[in-house]
């Protein structure tokens, strides 16, 4: 009994020591020489300025501004909108705001919730409005399910090329280019799936809304 | 569902049982004492840790002396990472280590934490990226994350010891595999799989969160801190507790399609290969052979299931009028709480790969499966980690499955049960019945009692109305008593309105039941599985004759499954029919 509390004290805290601080320690410290892109998070600079990380996805959205130039809220929380002439992201519903990347949380919305259904419908309209009048074809039954439906992280950087596609019709417009010059773009910052078979193709949102910026200049 | 979906789950099958074969004969060359390929590097660290540890590993220890060593190690565990989680802003704290100077969470959170951490389970009622100091994920979760892995696989280790035993009362030394199993095994793993995933994009740093400047003139703050060397373990260790809230579905944690390949190996790596150490050990592959053929036909089931619900799309998203089938540029399928770099079909897959086994670790939210596609977990769960399992827990649970099962074969045609050459008699049978029936019993009368009452009750989310709110309930009491730790994360046992502690406050009920849940269903079979390894350590061997049932072929194959079936339909059909089924065959909105 003496043996096996002697042994357990000394053992746990000399195994903490090892693989709480030794390990993490040597794993960091590697990484930060081999990888150090990576192991800080792929962070994404425009003019010097940290706009966001390349890996984690981001709201463009703006925020709506009252006629006295501030915030508008609705029940404590800012309103946005949409940008236009930016791809958009997937919904996200972190609190305080989408796309909060200090509070990744799963919006838990069941299958047969009734709540699910509404907000759903709710996506489906705000992608309707936006995109439909550079889209005269888009109904409903055509919306691919990741442009309405929350990820799992809620911080998706990607959505679906077919989501893309879409979206592609209205920066167009919003850009004045072509169509195919806004495809074009697309199929380059789409990502192929993990070793050629595992899943999905997806099209990193913040690289395409940087390349348009960088195509037609600035973020005016 | 697509192509490319089904060959992502046929090729890891393939590469999961080409990896699981060699790891195992390895594993049995550690534990057996041979020597390895890396004893040249380990061998002296080894001995120095036995100085330290004033351990002689020359002695042998019968079950008793084995399950001491174990309890006491595990309690030590216990108070030390309490004490780390509590006092996280304590003074001597230097700031690096908590650069957003997190307070502690209160004292019911916390023991709902420690002893979800020390039981190889967890579950997580705290949110890491709002809860956790760097300092208490490192030097408390990450440790636990290793050592509770490391008990679970000493056990199984000790359970085939006394199979194969052929004389005496020894089951090993518990320092001695402990100490082989975190050098030999967890630990060059876990470095090379750490480097691997920052070489994919996974985070491991100090730094303090980011404020980014959106391209809308938006602020974002992301969250940063030492991820992949935690990420890594625990996956391969089955534990699944995430450095981040979303666990690994947060790009930091599991970054790309290929990373979800690797996450989904580490899980599922040493519960497989720890099958064919069995079959060495025993000196007779083909019952190594056999028991991974019964884990696998139910894995796949699972698989099959899961991926065809979840490719169907869910009934609030028809109702909404969405069409969910397959369009070019779209995998469709039910994409409410999943990524689109996992798609469909490596959320199925990732979903039942942490479910049969004790991980727990999640790539997309379970909540918003199908009621199908949600009922697999459940389905997983009440097999009570026969399918692969935790670490070890999977082995040692099945082997007690395989006993019961040569039991009632023996009674059907007749013969005195006997297995490799050993006779089972009344007492071995007795202990493994209480070792299976704990951990059901455990869930169910935990959910009875949190349905039931006001207290239980106040844990249910908001959105979790009419039969959701049951499945919830049933989740994370069946999750918690098979030390998983995944979860239907509307269930809540934490309020806390700001990031950081501050006003935050448990929910006393489902804390103290899920921890008392998990330490008694984790140690409980623990100590059945070592008490009938030490009943049967010492039987004599006797050669098998013309009339000895074979527990190495596919008769036994399928009256094994059909055990694991009987007793997991029998314990919780009634229970899954409140829920889940309920959701996914009615299709009903609530």
């Amino acid at each position: 009994m003496r043996r096996d509390i002697v042994t357990s004290v000394i053992g746990i805290v000399v195994l903490t020591v090892l693989l709480g601080l030794v390990y993490p320690l040597v794993i960091t410290g590697v990484s930060q020489v081999a990888f150090p892109g990576n192991a800080n998070g792929q962070k994404v600079y425009v003019n010097g300025k940290l706009v966001g990380s390349k890996i984690i996805g981001q709201s463009f959205k703006t925020v709506v501004l009252e006629k006295n130039g501030k915030p508008k809220e609705e029940e404590k929380e800012v309103v946005t909108e949409a940008d236009p002439k930016y791809f958009q992201s997937r919904p996200s519903a972190t609190e305080g705001g989408a796309y909060n990347a200090a509070a990744s949380t799963f919006s838990n919305r069941g299958p047969n919730d009734k709540a699910t259904e509404e907000a759903d419908a709710e996506n489906i309209k705000e992608y309707l409005e936006l995109n439909k009048p550079y889209d005269p074809g888009l109904a409903t039954a055509k919306i691919p399910v990741d442009a309405v439906s929350t990820s799992g992280s809620n911080l998706d950087p990607e959505i679906s090329p077919a989501n893309a596609r879409i979206q592609a019709h209205r920066i167009a417009a919003k850009r004045q280019l072509s169509v195919s010059v806004v495809d074009g773009l697309v199929s380059k910052y789409t990502d192929a799936r993990g070793l050629g078979f595992s899943g999905e193709p997806g099209v990193n949102v913040l690289e395409l809304n940087l390349a348009l910026d960088r195509l037609t200049g600035g973020t005016a | 569902m697509t192509f490319s979906g089904w060959l992502t789950i046929v090729l890891f099958v393939v590469i999961l049982s080409a990896l699981a074969m060699p790891l195992g004969s390895y594993m049995a060359k550690v534990y057996g004492g041979e020597r390895v390929f890396l004893t040249p590097i380990f061998a002296w660290p080894e001995r120095f840790l036995y100085k330290v540890l004033r351990v002689d590993p020359k002695r042998e220890q019968d079950w008793k002396s084995y399950a001491k060593s174990l309890i006491i190690f595990s309690l030590a565990g216990w108070l030390l990472l309490y004490v780390i989680l509590r006092t996280q802003d304590a003074f001597f704290v230097p700031h690096a280590a908590n650069p957003l100077a997190y307070h502690s969470a209160p004292w019911n959170v916390t023991f709902n934490t420690v002893s979800s951490f020390v039981t190889n389970t967890n579950w997580q009622y705290y949110s890491g990226d709002t809860t956790m100091s760097y300092l208490s994920q490192m030097l408390g979760l990450t440790v636990q994350n290793f050592l509770s892995a490391g008990v679970g696989i000493v056990v199984a280790v000790a359970l085939i010891r006394g199979i194969v035993g052929r004389s005496g009362k020894s089951l090993g030394n518990f320092w001695q595999d402990l100490v082989r199993t975190v050098l030999y095994v967890l630990g060059p793993i876990s470095v090379l799989g750490a480097l691997l995933l920052v070489s994919q994009g996974a985070i491991q740093n100090f730094s303090t969160y980011l404020t980014a400047h959106t391209l809308t003139g938006v602020t974002q703050s992301i969250a940063m801190g030492p991820v992949a060397s935690q990420e890594v373990i625990k996956l391969l260790g089955t534990n699944g507790g995430g450095f981040f809230n979303v666990n690994s579905a947060h790009p930091f944690e599991n970054p790309t399609a290929f990373t979800n390949l690797v996450e989904m190996m580490l899980v599922l790596i040493i519960p497989a290969a720890l099958v064919f150490t069995y079959g060495r050990m025993t000196g007779n592959r083909r019952q190594g052979y056999a028991i991974y053929a019964t884990m696998m036909v139910m894995f796949l089931g699972a698989v099959v299931v899961a991926y065809i619900a979840e490719a169907h799309g869910s009934p609030a998203q028809h109702a909404a009028g969405l069409h969910t089938h397959v369009i070019s540029g779209s995998g469709g399928g039910n994409m409410e709480g999943k990524e689109q770099r996992f798609g469909v079909a490596g959320s199925a897959l990732f979903d039942v790969v942490t479910t049969v086994t004790s991980c727990g670790a999640v790539n997309s939210a379970l909540e918003s499966f199908t009621g199908i596609g949600g009922a697999v977990p459940f389905a997983n769960l009440s097999a009570s980690e026969t399918i692969f399992g935790g670490v070890g827990t999977g082995l040692y649970s099945i082997l007690l499955y395989v006993l019961l099962a040569v039991f009632i074969g023996g009674l059907m045609v007749g013969r005195t049960p006997e297995w490799l050459g050993k006779k089972l008699e009344a007492k071995e049978i007795k202990l493994a019945g209480l070792g299976i029936l704990i951990t059901p019993l455990a869930a169910l009368f935990a959910t009875a009692l949190a349905t039931a009452s006001h207290a239980g009750r106040a844990s249910i989310s908001e959105l979790g109305k009419g039969p959701q709110g049951f499945s919830e309930t049933l989740y994370a009491y069946l999750s918690q008593s098979n030390n998983n730790g995944s979860a239907f994360a509307g269930y809540t046992g934490f309020i806390q309105p700001n990031a950081g502690n501050v006003g935050s406050h448990g929910v006393t009920f489902a804390d103290v039941l899920g921890g008392l849940v998990m330490l008694f269903a984790r140690f409980g079979p623990m100590l059945f599985a070592l008490a009938v390894a030490g009943a049967l350590v010492g039987k004599r061997v006797t050669p098998a004759g013309l009339g000895t049932m074979r527990t190495d072929n596919t008769t036994f194959v399928v009256l094994l499954i059909g055990v694991v079936i009987l007793v997991g339909a029998l314990t919780f059909f009634p229970a899954l029919l409140l829920g889940p089924v309920v959701q996914g065959l009615t299709g009903h909105l609530y």
